[in-house]
């Protein structure tokens, strides 16, 4: 067990080490923040001076290296765009991105759970398939498309939703929200529905199969037999075992969720990570892109680690292949 | 139930300020004020920011002519020595007394090491302070252009500063930020209320402001926003999120134009194509052992392949002045002589290029930015495909602009498009930077095609120095003269950048693209 764990994590933190030398390398190449800094006077001598005082002129394999040991202490340097510490700017950016995908996440399993369930009961029925058919709008059309049809129709047209921003929100220590105030709200709804939608059509899809597949297996056919009401068939017996591959699903997603918000932050110019991350690729920042790289690599790495140490506990075939292993 | 009394709270917050006359500005662009400090930073949008809260010694009116700001009088007493009378009763926003002090101070924050600002500040040795109202700028030689210089050179608080240890404009490479690239003390018509960086900026009107009653705009407030995504801030002007969006996509113009109002000027920028003429090869080109771009008969020839004005209709829908010379019609220094473009003429760009020895075998890569200008790749595209008629094969190299440009300061381009704006509304700016031959600080700075001329550069050297008006006209003249027979770059067009806001909101439009929030009406 002890061995298992100790070797999860060493992997873990070669994936890291190889992320993070990734995202250096290639943002070497994009660009040079230096001649956006100092603007259209400077002189040759100012731009030497700069790059020199910034550090971009030492070798990569230097430069990486101070990266990596500034990183591990949480330190990723100041952000070329705004001469503020990029930990301070990923700090202020993350309760909007965690609150954004959160309610995402919460409002794809909330809406998605149920519809799945109901497509499967009444495969057949009208409203089911006409269901059906319409979350194939979700998984085929662009997060990107469906943001601006959004604003279009609901801000443009309608003039009932904000188009952009996050709008009034609340102190609470470091972390600020925008849940507590009807205007905070008013603006969540839009990114979130976007954020949502391509995950709220796999669940529906996803527990929809899971759920014709339990339907079918022998257990039901035996429950029903026993003559037990449908009710407690369906949701006591069938609904429970399909959750184990949602729940699963649902968890991974969340890391996604996390890290394609970059493209619903762009659109409704929604103050989180992934907007800082934009706005950082247009300017060459090098430190906010590295340092966003290699916390979303974290976040995926944590939580994969977590799935499979749950695997390790729930699944007892695991264990016993392990121990098995050792003879080898 | 708590959020009904929540939004009945925020409700009643926000009717408080409508009741009483207060107009709301808010308004829109791409990117966020970088700092608030106003030596930091030589950007467009930052001195934008900055001269809500600051003011300089001598501002531009709405003409560029030059105006008092916070100092009342000035004269050159020496060629070298100008004295400055300052404004009596001005208040800093803390309510501390504007002094001469302050602008000693500020002066030498504006030479610091850290400073981006030394442009504005070029020539300039040291400010002395004579007594309270009055403060000497000495200056290292004659300098034509001083006043137009200082217009971009902001007055902060000296206890302010030194209270908070901003006495240097903060600097990138120290390890945090400084006071002054957050919070403000500066005498302009505007505090600054809150700042969220990339999120939201709000100014409050500043009562005790001594122009107040010579203003010329409503605004009270101003909230500025940027929004990144370009259908967004279309989306957010059209459904009344934002009252003004400065850099409308050219796409959504059309609509903007029927549901919301445009208002379009001539920018201070001219926008030009530079050629590599002194390397002895062309570093991408089929030409080997020689470099065509060297021959004048080859860089007019592919001048007269251009075909500005139907760069103007297909491009750039009517909005762009093509110009012949290098500067725009608000700087000093131009003429309509000077702007008269010698006419598109494909069979003598044929005949030229064939007398040079290229017909049909000119081949080269066109570097260019694809987000920089006013549809930059698509003049581009155009412009090979005009070239292509004449026999010239262009290649076209597009890039974003954090690429571009470093590849252009290095020199590593053979053909380039480029743009030149005028912050001092002086022809020196453009000849300095862009027509001098490599030297040192600003001379041949931005000459990437290395255009050498050495009666040019004498020509330049006196015009730096040269107070006699007439003569140095003459001078600035004779330079764009030549520059324009030897071809020494291509000029194309002088931008007309288009502003979009609702109906109900009034501005005087800027040739230097910013926005004086002082100067909007909202109705």
């Amino acid at each position: 067990m002890l061995v298992f764990i100790i070797r999860r994590l060493i992997q873990a933190v070669l994936v890291m080490l190889t992320v993070s030398l990734l995202a250096f390398v290639l943002f070497r190449y994009i660009g040079d923040p230096v001649t956006i800094m100092l603007g259209q006077d400077a002189t040759e001598q100012d731009r030497v001076q700069l790059r020199a005082s910034l550090g971009l002129d030492q070798p990569a394999p230097v430069q990486f290296t101070r990266f990596v040991g500034q990183a591990v202490q949480g330190e990723f340097g100041l952000s070329l765009r705004q001469a503020q510490p990029v930990s301070t700017l990923l700090k202020e950016r993350l309760p909007a991105t965690v609150e954004l995908s959160v309610v995402a996440a919460c409002l794809a399993l909330l809406v998605g759970l149920p519809l799945g369930v109901y497509t499967a009961l009444k495969r057949n029925g009208f409203l089911a398939q006409s269901v059906l058919a319409f979350s194939l709008l979700g998984i085929s059309l662009p997060t990107f498309l469906i943001g601006i049809l959004l604003i279009l129709i609901f801000s443009v047209q309608l003039g009932w939703l904000p188009s952009y921003g996050r709008g009034e929100v609340v102190r609470l220590g470091w972390w600020s929200t925008g849940l507590l105030t009807w205007d905070g709200i008013k603006h969540l709804i839009l990114p979130a529905i976007t954020l949502c939608l391509f995950q709220l059509t796999l669940i529906l899809r996803l527990v929809r199969s899971e759920m014709l597949e339990v339907l079918r297996a022998d257990y039901i056919k035996f429950a029903r037999a026993r003559g037990l009401s449908r009710r407690a068939i369906h949701f006591g017996h069938a609904l429970k075992n399909t959750m184990v591959p949602v729940i699963t699903i649902t968890g991974l997603q969340l890391g996604g969720i996390i890290a394609f918000a970059i493209v619903t932050e762009t659109v409704f110019q929604w103050p989180g990570m992934g907007l800082l991350f934009i706005q950082a690729v247009q300017f060459a920042d090098i430190p906010v892109m590295a340092a966003y790289l290699c916390l979303i690599a974290l976040v995926f790495v944590v939580i994969n680690l977590l799935v499979d140490l749950l695997y390790f506990l729930v699944d007892p075939r695991l264990r016993s292949q392990l121990s098995g292993a050792k003879g080898h | 139930m708590k959020k009904t009394l929540l939004a009945a709270t925020l409700a009643a917050l926000v009717a408080v300020p409508l009741a009483g006359h207060a107009k709301t500005l808010k308004w829109s662009s791409q990117g966020d004020f970088m700092t608030m400090d106003p030596h930091a930073q030589n950007e467009n949008l930052i001195i934008t920011a900055s001269s809500y809260v600051y003011e300089p010694l001598v501002d531009y009116d709405k003409d560029f002519k030059i105006v008092p700001s916070l100092a009342t009088a000035w004269e050159q007493r020496e060629p070298t020595v100008w004295r400055f009378t300052l404004r009596d009763g001005v208040k800093f926003h803390n309510g501390e007394p504007f002094t001469a002090d302050d602008v000693v101070f500020s002066i030498q924050r504006a030479l610091a090491p850290t400073s981006n600002f030394k442009a504005y500040v070029n020539g300039v040795e040291k400010a002395v302070k004579v007594d309270e109202k009055t403060v000497d700028i000495i200056t290292s030689a004659p300098n034509p252009v001083l006043l137009r210089q200082l217009t971009n050179v902001f007055i902060m608080n000296k206890d302010w500063s030194e209270k908070n240890k901003a006495t240097q404009p903060q600097d990138f490479n120290k390890n945090e930020e400084t006071y002054s690239s957050r919070n403000t003390n500066g005498t302009g018509p505007y505090k600054l209320k809150s700042r969220e960086v990339d999120v939201r900026t709000v100014f409050v009107e500043n009562e005790q402001w001594w122009n107040k009653d010579k203003k010329i705009g409503n605004v009270t407030e101003v909230i500025y926003t940027p929004i990144k995504q370009n259908a967004t801030r279309t989306a957010a002007l059209l459904s009344g999120e934002v009252d003004l969006v400065l850099d409308p996509p050219a796409q959504d113009l059309q609509r903007l134009r029927q549901q919301a109002k445009i208002v379009e000027g001539n920018e201070y920028r001219t926008i030009f194509l530079g050629l590599d003429q002194k390397s002895p090869e062309l570093k991408y080109s089929s030409i080997k052992g020689k470099n065509p771009f060297a021959d004048q008969r080859v860089r007019e020839a592919l001048y007269l392949a251009i075909d500005t004005e139907a760069i103007k209709k297909a491009v750039m829908r009517g909005s762009s002045a093509p110009t012949g010379t290098m500067i725009a019609p608000q700087v000093h220094g131009w003429t309509q002589a000077l702007a008269q473009r010698v006419p598109y003429d494909l069979n003598k760009s044929k005949q030229l290029l064939k007398d040079a020895g290229y017909e049909n075998s000119l081949s080269f890569t066109l570097d260019c930015p694809n987000n920089r200008y006013i549809n930059d790749e698509a003049i581009c595209q155009a412009i090979v495909g005009m070239w292509a008629k004449a026999g010239v094969k262009a290649t076209l190299n597009a890039m974003p602009r954090a690429t571009y440009f470093p590849k252009v300061q290095n020199y590593d381009t053979s053909a380039y498009m480029f743009g030149w704006g005028v912050p001092t509304f002086d022809a020196l700016y453009t000849l300095q930077s862009l027509m001098h031959s490599k030297g040192q600080g600003a001379d041949g700075s931005f000459n990437f095609g290395n255009y050498n001329n050495a009666e040019v550069d004498t020509l330049i050297d006196q015009i730096k120095t040269e107070t006699d008006t007439a003569k140095r006209d003459a001078a600035i003249h004779k330079v764009l003269e030549i520059h324009a027979k030897e071809f020494g770059h291509i000029p194309l067009h002088d931008q007309i950048i288009p502003w979009a806001m609702a109906k109900n909101v009034d501005v005087i439009h800027r040739a230097d693209n910013r926005m004086a929030a002082q100067w909007v009406t909202v109705k």
